[in-house]
């Protein structure tokens, strides 16, 4: 039996995790290979942490265990810390270099790490940050962050360039495919050796 | 070939159109809601569709609509059946002619939930058939055939989805609507449709003599398979199901439960073929209990011996830890990796603009020794700012209210509820403390919808699932009818008036009800109702921090100023909490 591709998704509520999961869905449709997810609906989804499974390839269950995952993509730097654990070893994250801090820093004091104390605590896994909100406007919209966090991990996936695209035109609104697909491309070219 | 990539209540609501559904009513609840919200959203089948203002109400409308021959559905959330028992006990014994499908999501691990309830149990409470598909593709295949088979039995049939179901996706290939409909037509039958005593003994009788034909056909008909392949075997159901198929080495047997009641000697038969069997099921152990009672030589491992929690949700990992535990070796292993610690958590909070938020400001500021019943909704977020102190189940926070105030405890005592939530069950409540003299504040957190399940209409919002106007109930009038004395209504984000309003409640004796109304903020924003946002001016700002204590996720606190983010939605209330004036009305919508 091939081994499917495990992929988490990771970031806080309203931030486009299920947009981008049904992008990678699509595209594994657009390849024909199967695909299994499972997704965070409900109340989490007021702002909190949010978390989807993709598994490329899956013919079983939709969930990923912890130590199993083999790409990250995170939303959130500091999601990505709080997810790493999902990480197999010798798996790699992608995650955007902003935080939204949480409002209890604000309303109770609680410690949130700094930029620079997240990145070396991921330190010792492949892990790459981007500025995706960066490239988003640039794109055209800050909304666009989540297709921008696909382009950069489109060289991580096991899915096609062409796959992705396709995907993406066939997942967001017909008015903003070219936005997309141009946030795609800034993102998949900010990563490119 | 036309392969969609569906979540599982979409696919779900497909299945139904394919087996001709003609009516479908629910009340919302996590993970069940998207399923209705699918069916009346599509427009490729015609047929009768509703929200209902409770799950005991939408039973029995659908019960009734099957009665006439059509074919319906009813969904809720595994807690929504309990509101539905009554009738859900007693439908067994009536039966159907038309297709009824309850659909009751059950929620392991509670991701959204009260309790961890587990719906087969009431399947076999009922004597009715329970379908408990392990994927979202069986979730497809599983509700199609849902209808047909309660036509054959003549009883209601209980489908079990759970959460990693509901909100899971697949690769799916979806039929297209079935064009066949029904027309209900009532006929008059007393010994099934009045159960009186004299009918119900019958009926009763009648019930379990259909019990052994039922548990044979999901054998014959592929919905309980075994294939024996060694001298152990693993049984398992439900979503555990497809965690042990990806763990399970090839000279395991392997028997799947997609449906009860299970056939005892089939099951038997299995059994005595291995020395050892592990059962694999999420919450409580009813493949379990079979095994057990079918078991004669066989040793029988699962929850009841220890390899296997009782509550919670499995995932591949403890799967394949029980697996390890019992001596079956997976054929995959998982790593024990801890989480990194000292990560500040992120809860869900109330909405930027949220008044909820307000209306529980100035419930702490008026009543400082208050004891805070709430109820389920957004609101019951409002634990975070202290301001919930018991929640139980829908429509218990006035009953709980009144049994507080009864109970000689002097301190004042003031609920809240949501508008859907008071509508589903909270007026019977109200009814109750207003005749029985209770002392205590009603707060109604009126935002005209039934937010935290996704935005369903309920009558109070002036439309109906399928968007039909209907003219919206009055809140008010209802409590006044029940005999409330004083009810006032406020908007939520008037600080001022909520604060006069509260502290003419504490003053006065008896039931006080207040209506605090604003409409929640992500459903206005969607009506196209745009507020200019607020901003902090550094200048007047003193850094006190009062408006950052107020606990909207747009107010953050940078270099000793406090600062309004984009998630702003203006609804102007930390401008009045603001002391020094610095907070105003700027920027652009
Ligand atoms: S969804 Fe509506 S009711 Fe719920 S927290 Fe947000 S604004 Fe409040
Ligand atoms: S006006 Fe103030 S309290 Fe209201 S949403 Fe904006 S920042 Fe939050």
């Amino acid at each position: 039996m091939k081994e499917s591709f495990d992929v988490l998704i990771v970031g806080v509520g309203g931030q486009g995790t299920i947009l981008a999961s049904n992008i990678l869905g699509e595209a594994c449709l657009v390849a024909g290979v199967s695909v299994r997810g499972a997704e965070t609906h409900g109340m989490a989804q007021r702002g909190g942490s949010v978390e989807t499974h993709i598994r490329i390839g899956g013919v079983y269950g939709p969930l990923i265990s912890p130590g199993t995952a083999d790409l990250i993509i995170s939303f959130d730097l500091l999601e990505a810390l709080r997810y790493r654990h999902f990480l197999k070893t010798g798996g790699t994250i992608i995650t955007s270099d902003a935080v939204v801090i949480p409002t209890s820093a604000f309303t109770d004091g609680a410690e949130v790490p700094t930029t620079d104390e997240i990145m070396e605590r991921l330190g010792d896994v492949s892990c790459t940050a981007i500025d995706a909100a960066g490239l988003a406007v640039e794109a055209g919209t800050i909304l666009a962050q989540n297709v921008v966090m696909l382009g950069a991990a489109s060289h991580a996936l096991p899915l096609s360039v062409e796959a992705l695209r396709e995907a993406i035109s066939r997942c967001v609104p017909p008015k903003t495919v070219e936005t997309n697909i141009r946030a795609f491309e800034l993102g998949r070219a900010c990563l490119e050796q | 070939m036309n392969i969609r990539y569906m979540l599982g209540n979409e696919v779900i609501a497909q299945a139904c159109l394919e087996a001709e559904i003609d009516f479908a009513s629910g009340y919302p609840g996590t993970p069940s809601s998207e399923v209705i919200d699918y069916l009346r959203h599509q427009k490729d089948r015609d047929f009768y569709v509703e929200w209902s203002v409770n799950e005991k109400v939408a039973f029995e409308n659908a019960l009734a609509a099957a009665w006439t021959g059509i074919r319906s559905l009813v969904t809720m959330k595994h807690v929504g059946l309990n509101v539905a028992a009554d009738p859900l006990l007693t439908s067994a014994y009536t039966g159907v002619t038309g297709g009824f499908v309850i659909l009751s999501a059950d929620d392991p691990y509670a991701h959204s939930s009260q309790n961890e309830q587990d719906s087969r149990r009431y399947a076999l409470f009922a004597k009715i058939p329970c379908l408990d598909p392990a994927s979202v593709r069986e979730a497809h295949s599983m509700m199609r055939a849902a209808f047909a088979i309660s036509e054959e039995v003549g009883l209601p049939v209980l489908f079990r989805p759970t959460t990693r179901i509901c909100h899971s996706k697949s690769d799916v290939e979806p039929d297209v609507p079935g064009t066949g409909h029904r027309i209900g037509s009532f006929e008059r039958n007393p010994q099934q449709y009045v159960v009186i005593p004299k009918h119900t003994r019958v009926l009763h009788k009648k019930l379990n003599e259909k019990q052994p034909a039922i548990a044979e056909m999901f054998v014959d008909r592929g919905f309980n398979t075994a294939e024996v392949r060694g001298t152990t075997a693993i049984i398992s159901g439900g979503i555990a199901a497809s965690y042990a198929e990806e763990l399970i080495s090839d000279d395991v047997s392997f028997a799947k439960i997609g449906a009860y009641p299970i056939d005892a000697a089939w099951l038997k038969a299995f059994v005595d073929q291995h020395e050892t069997v592990l059962v694999i099921e999420e919450l409580s152990p009813v493949i379990e209990e079979a095994v057990r009672m079918a078991a004669t030589t066989t040793v029988v491992h699962g929850k009841m011996d220890g390899h296997l929690p009782f509550e919670g949700e499995l995932s591949p990992a403890a799967v394949a830890q029980a697996m390890t535990s019992a001596g079956f070796a997976p054929t995959k292993t998982y790593p024990v990796v801890p989480p990194e610690e000292g990560i500040p958590a992120r809860p869900p909070l109330l909405c930027a603009g949220c008044g909820h938020r307000a209306v529980f400001y100035a419930m702490k500021k008026v009543f400082k020794d208050g004891i805070f019943p709430s109820d389920i909704g957004c609101y019951t977020l409002g634990i975070q700012l202290g301001m919930v102190d018991t929640t139980i189940c829908m429509g218990a926070s006035i009953t709980v209210g009144s049994g507080i105030a009864h109970s000689g405890e002097m301190r004042p005592v003031v609920c809240t509820i949501g508008d859907s939530t008071f509508l589903h069950t909270g007026i019977q409540g109200l009814l109750n403390a207003v005749y029985n003299g209770a002392n205590m504040t009603v707060v109604i957190l009126d935002n005209r919808i039934t937010a935290m399940t996704g935005h369903q209409p309920n009558p109070n919002t002036g439309v109906t699932a399928t968007g039909v106007a209907s003219p919206p109930v009055s809140i008010e009038a209802i409590c006044r009818s029940v005999g409330a004395p004083w009810v006032e209504t406020v908007s939520s984000y008037d600080l001022t008036g909520l604060m006069q309003a509260l502290q003419t409640a504490k003053d006065r004796e008896g039931v006080k009800v207040i209506v605090a109304r604003q409409p929640c903020v992500i459903a206005a924003r969607r009506e196209g109702i745009r507020r200019k946002p607020y901003v902090v001016d550094p200048e007047i700002c003193t850094g006190c921090g009062l408006c950052v204590k107020f606990g909207c996720p747009a107010i953050e606190f940078h270099d000793g100023k406090a600062v309004i983010t984009s998630l702003c939605s203006g609804c102007s209330v930390c401008a009045d909490i603001c002391p020094a004036g610095a907070i105003h009305k700027g920027g652009k919508q």
